[in-house]
């Protein structure tokens, strides 16, 4: 018998282990999936402030006089709007139009973006942007520098207030999806005022060795609001709740960010771009499918990869399914035909050979009050 | 944790003979592996359930978990509580929230299980 390769761990591992985090295999890293319980962890979120441990995320950097350029060509959204200091969701595609992954660029200045990609993606995304860079030759160089940054969340509406106490930085001055390279516990950081959690909140990058020392000094700075450590369990419902799309799930590479209700992030009129022609004769040619939410009106949970029937007759299939901790219902992302993939459609949800009533609706199933 | 008079599966359920009635449930162990339980399916009383085959599942926030009968006998009793209070699952998996009833076809049957403190050495190993 070929012999598990090691799971990766990052530089929290130990940390994850001393607070009895349940751990699990995630993508080839050993994760924790949940500590206190997800339904805890997820009120923590939304209610207070909650601790995640994301760096097994990837990080690519792009440097050189073309590294505007080279980020613009391989992605979707729109690098060259971007100011320094800013970042933006975007999408990393085949020439077919399908998802290598999505990613989040930020742009560090003129000649230096930053990806923060998935963890699994990122070998696979550092290949594909260096292919290509040596292809159409880019004046430009890739760097796949995951080892070289720990990444912590700190997520909800006590993440600015727990935070600012450990930084000099005026967090209330950096605006949503911008981000500041400064300190945290007296050590560089650069701090993204992002997340995938729906929730106010920040993501910081630091270095692997000052991780733990600063996984417990945040700690320390939430205890008076009730901060929690919050595992993958907690960040999937968290997410699914706001609509945030999870690779694997909602996108891969047979699935199109306009499938997958994500035209806004696709700006045709850039420029070229891997994956502009696919999706201008998809856009020509109608969709197939797209991305639709539902809630079960029955009692069950519409899970990943069940299969979704309209009338009768197989029509879809879910992405992801779950109880939404917040809504108090239980909810879900599926594809159904374009035309079908609109909110008030009475649909049946396959669980375990049983039709069991949902309908579509609107999403995102959560919004926070700003 | 893990009362000696029970006995215990290799899929983390437990039962409690008296007289020719044994009332099944699942481990401590299970409950905190399936984390927050937000439902319970069991079989109707009457049917028959064989040991090692499906009795029912159960279902957390993450995943649907197939619960795996103990022993073979006839459903005399299930476990109401818990269509409205899954939660109770985590909470007191060896006591308030037993799963169902069972009229043993055989009294012996559960010799095969395991004891308190064979289950307790299984899930140390499994860990």
């Amino acid at each position: 018998m070929p012999a598990e390769p090691a799971l990766r761990s990052t530089p929290l591992n130990s940390v994850h282990r001393s607070l009895k985090a349940k751990m699990v295999d995630f993508g080839g890293w050993d994760m924790p999936v949940q500590y206190s319980g997800i339904i805890d962890e997820h009120n923590a979120v939304r209610t207070a402030v909650g601790v995640f441990d994301v760096s097994h995320m990837g990080e690519l950097e792009i440097h050189g006089p073309e590294a505007a350029k080279l980020t613009d060509y391989v992605t979707t959204n729109a690098v060259h709007k971007l100011k320094t200091g800013q970042a933006h969701y975007s999408g990393l595609l085949y020439e077919h139009g399908g998802f290598v992954d999505d990613i989040l660029v930020h742009k560090v200045a003129d000649d230096h973006y930053f990806l923060c990609v998935n963890a699994s993606n990122q070998d696979k995304d550092f290949e594909h942007i260096r292919s290509l860079k040596e292809e159409h030759k880019f004046d430009a160089v890739v760097e796949n520098n995951g080892d070289r940054y720990a990444q912590i969340a700190i997520q909800g509406p006590k993440g600015m207030a727990t935070l600012q106490k450990l930084t000099p930085v005026d967090l209330s001055a950096i605006k949503y999806y911008w981000f500041t390279d400064g300190e945290v516990a007296g050590t560089p950081a650069r701090i993204a005022h992002t997340g995938y959690t729906g929730e106010d909140g920040f993501e910081i990058y630091v270095a692997p060795s000052d991780a733990a020392r600063i996984w417990h000094l945040v700690m320390d700075a939430g205890s008076e609001f009730g901060i929690k450590p919050c595992g993958l369990g907690a960040r999937n419902t968290l997410r699914l709740e706001a609509k945030m799309a999870l690779y694997g799930h909602e996108i891969d590479a047979s699935i199109s960010p306009l499938e997958a209700d994500l035209g806004w992030i696709v700006k045709l009129d850039k420029g070229d771009f891997v994956g502009r022609e696919a999706l201008v004769k998809q856009k020509e040619a109608g969709l197939g499918r797209k991305l639709i939410g539902f809630e079960m009106c029955a009692r069950g949970i519409g899970r990943d990869g069940y299969e979704v029937f309209l009338d009768g007759a197989p029509a879809g299939w879910v992405t992801s399914g779950s109880p939404s901790p917040t809504l108090n219902k239980n909810i879900g992302l599926c594809y159904l035909p374009l035309d079908e993939s609109v909110p008030g459609k009475n649909i049946q949800i396959m669980i375990r050979n049983q039709p069991v009533d949902a309908v579509t609706v609107e999403t995102p199933f959560y919004k926070r009050a700003k | 944790m893990y009362p000696e008079n029970y006995r215990y599966t290799k899929e983390h359920e437990w039962v409690l003979a008296d007289g020719g009635t044994g009332t099944v449930g699942i481990t401590d162990h299970a409950q905190q592996e399936l984390g927050d339980i937000v439902y319970v399916d069991l079989p109707k009383v009457g049917s028959h359930v064989e040991a090692g085959k499906s009795l029912g599942s159960v279902e957390s926030v993450k995943a649907v978990s197939d619960i795996y009968s103990p022993v073979t006998g006839e459903v005399v009793e299930i476990n109401q509580t818990l269509a409205d209070a899954p939660e109770s699952l985590n909470s007191d998996p060896h006591g308030a929230a037993w799963l169902v009833k069972i009229k043993l076809d055989s009294a012996e049957e559960i010799q095969n299980l395991m004891s308190s403190a064979d289950y307790l050495s299984y899930i140390g190993a499994e860990k």
